[in-house]
């Protein structure tokens, strides 16, 4: 059976309802939260600060060291505490997403240290947990040449649809995951996976709409960071 | 002249256009790619003739030579002390620029500076990351007795101080105490009873809330007025 | 070892005051309590007192009693310091501080016996539910311990179960039907610094106490778990002094339950 409506009605090219706010980590150097339906993202960034192991440090560069992980009721299933394979890929991947955005040559032998803690979980938590680390990264006064935004794309059975919910990737007939990150000053891509059967010239459509949700985000992501400061004086 | 997008004192976001056009120059806090000027950070615009500058209205202290700073004895070492200025490294003070006293080999070093002491200290070099310098011998330079130290985001601090020190001094008069404000973002201060001193840590925290924000110093002799 | 900074503590609580201002025997304003803080959990609470904060979550699952308690359901309390929430704490398996923290929400919970351990019995001997409760800390502005043992037991208690079909719970449909809870436990936690005992130490306090006293209270002032951390010792009454202060904590706190 052909997948013409989305199960919960929206337009194939329409993102779920999104919020995004800086600052909710006071001793971290800087934080965000990211939500995107109903997958809530917090990150925290620390540093740029030492680096152990020693042997690690970097005497031309500050490096960046990211780190997702789920809290074991963010799911229906509760995930085991610790890291698991997912979860080492989901944090390379993020920190290769963030790097492009990011010039740590200022801080050598020293590392920025990103954590991403999903609370909720309903698809889409690699993108958000980019979201709401790039928010922090710039809260935490980390020199960035841009944002990074996140959202996955993908087909569900012949749709071209972006943000998929968990039940759209779980799709009986078949339905393909595409997570995408770009760097907003250039649109340029720094994330991209691919778990499914699609063709190229879906490829070209969904980077296309993908790039039009992420502007969305972030002019929400710019909101965020700006509204901290917007607070009302106060008297 | 070119296209300038944003005027004094508007709150920018890393990525964003500051200018399209060669006619102006990217200035610290910003960076050109092709003819656009660029935010790096989340941060005030400030335009002075063609330069255009981002203040980063967050971030961790990076030591600078010059600095006055705020810092706490972490550790003794052979010839002197590491100490914890709120940076990714220790600094060091060398036995020789702690004092001008002759000290022998075996000498305690404690005498001067024991663990969890705080000083005010001014950086004489830096290198890299890992090599900061400092020294306490200087006007004003001491070991910080009682007192009590809070801290705020670096970037702030020039407004703490003031266009030539009026936020500190008309603080230091409308609270009584002596204050001392570290580069570092580290504010010590020591007032002759409990209530000066709170009255002087809520100043300094309404003034960091409102750093970015029009009429500060009108603001700040009102409230100082009121209390 | 002098510390200017602690020393400059004692004289403000000479003055019966805090760097805060609190007096000695004040919690942080203000306490937030908030519950479905996550919508997968069967029972989930945020608690924030003054800047510190923390969120449990409850799972439940279907499984085989313990050997020696075959009609009485499971309870398994972890915790985890996040790396998120201070710059002081690393990734990696549970530390001292970490398993201390569970363990002691652990204690107070089972033995005020605020969850009703034989009605999670489903069948003797063969099947019992099993009650996942995972605390994690979201910033620490020191006093962890009470806003863990506090978003635990309102977790707890906002806690509903998971559907069950042929004796399999089908994950992501809750019921109606509450966790069987009733006796609540509040946690308070007092330190002492030189001769003067505060309660609910801040982030800066926690650094200087020369000794901690947490003590967990039942709804008919009884006691259900104390733990003695730090390094020094505590006079007997020291401990008279921290009972009293937490017993009256307590009620305030209580009130404070959604």
């Amino acid at each position: 059976m052909a997948y013409n409506k989305r199960v919960d009605g929206r337009a194939f090219n329409e993102a779920r309802d999104m919020e995004a706010k800086a600052g909710v980590v006071k001793r971290a150097d800087g934080s965000a939260m990211f939500r995107i339906g109903k997958t809530i993202a917090i990150a925290s960034v620390f540093g740029p600060r030492e680096l152990f192991p020693g042997f690690l440090q970097n005497p031309e560069t500050g490096i960046l060291r990211s780190n997702y992980d789920m809290l074991s009721f963010s799911v229906n299933e509760r995930k085991r505490p610790g890291p698991n394979r997912r979860s080492v890929e989901i944090s390379m991947v993020t920190n290769n997403s963030l790097l492009p955005a990011l010039d740590l040559t200022k801080f050598p032998n020293t590392v920025v240290d990103v954590f991403i803690e999903i609370i909720q979980a309903d698809s889409g938590t690699r993108c958000a947990g980019i979201c709401a680390a790039s928010m922090a990264l710039a809260d935490a006064g980390i020199p960035m040449k841009g944002l990074v935004s996140a959202v996955s794309v993908g087909k569900v059975g012949n749709m071209l649809v972006v943000d998929l919910n968990k039940e759209e990737e779980d799709y009986e007939e078949g339905a393909t995951d595409i997570p995408i990150a770009m760097l907003s000053q250039n649109k340029e891509v720094t994330l991209l996976q691919l778990d499914g059967d699609v063709t190229q010239d879906d490829i070209k459509e969904l980077i296309k709409i993908g790039s039009e949700v992420c502007e969305q985000i972030h002019e929400l992501q710019v909101k965020a960071l700006k509204d901290k400061y917007q607070g009302e004086l106060d008297e | 002249m070119g296209n300038i997008l944003i005027k004094e004192k508007d709150i920018v976001v890393p990525g964003e256009i500051l200018a399209e056009s060669m006619d102006y120059l990217p200035g610290n806090g910003t960076f050109r790619d092709g003819e656009t000027i660029f935010s790096m950070y989340v941060g005030l615009a400030s335009i002075s003739g063609r330069i255009i500058k981002v203040i980063p209205l967050s971030g961790r202290y990076i030591p600078k030579k010059g600095d006055l700073v705020i810092g706490k004895i972490a550790d003794i070492t052979f010839g002197g002390w590491r100490v914890d200025i709120g940076w990714a490294f220790e600094a060091g003070l060398n036995m020789k620029d702690a004092t001008s006293d002759f000290i022998e080999k075996k000498a305690d070093l404690t005498q001067y500076y024991d663990f969890g002491d705080v000083i005010s200290a001014e950086i004489t070099h830096v290198s890299g990351s890992k090599i900061i310098d400092l020294t306490t011998k200087g006007p004003g330079l001491r070991k910080l007795r009682s007192g009590r130290i809070i801290e705020i985001t670096p970037s702030k601090v020039p407004r703490i101080i003031g266009k030539q020190g009026s936020m500190i001094t008309l603080l230091k008069e409308k609270t009584g105490c002596k204050i001392i404000v570290g580069q570092n973002g580290r504010i010590w201060i020591s007032g002759e009873s409990h209530e000066k001193e709170m009255l002087a840590v809520d100043v300094i925290k309404k003034i960091e809330r409102e750093a970015h924000l029009e009429g500060l110093t009108d603001r700040i002799k009102n409230y100082l007025e009121r209390t | 070892m002098n510390n200017t900074i602690k020393e400059y503590l004692v004289t403000l609580l000479d003055k019966g005051v805090r760097l805060d201002n609190r007096k000695l025997d004040e919690y942080r304003k203000p306490i937030t309590i908030e519950i479905n803080v996550s919508k997968s959990a069967e029972g989930s609470a945020r608690v924030r007192i003054g800047d510190t904060e923390v969120i449990a979550g409850v799972k439940l699952d279907v499984g085989e009693p313990f050997s020696d308690s075959p009609d009485k359901g499971v309870l398994i309390v972890g915790a985890e310091l996040l790396a998120l929430s201070s710059p002081e704490f690393q990734l990696g398996p549970p530390d001292a501080q970490t398993t201390e923290l569970a363990r002691v929400v652990d204690r107070g919970i089972r033995n005020s016996k605020m969850i009703d351990m034989n009605k999670l019995c489903i069948r003797e001997g063969e099947l019992v539910w099993t009650v996942f409760l995972d605390i994690y800390t979201i910033n620490d502005s020191g006093n962890l311990l009470d806003a863990s043992a506090l978003a635990a037991v309102v977790a707890l208690k906002n806690c509903v179960f998971p559907k069950l079909e042929n004796d399999k719970v089908k994950y992501g449909e809750h019921t109606k039907e509450k966790l069987p809870t009733t006796k609540i436990p509040i946690t308070c936690t007092l330190g002492k610094m030189k001769n003067f005992i505060i309660i609910d130490p801040g982030l800066e306090e926690e650094r200087f106490l020369d000794s901690r006293l947490t003590i967990t209270i039942g709804e008919n002032q009884h006691i259900h778990a104390m733990q003695k951390g730090g390094e020094e010792s505590l006079k007997g009454e020291d401990i008279d002094e921290m009972i009293k202060i937490a017993m009256h904590a307590n009620k305030e706190l209580r009130k404070l339950i959604p």
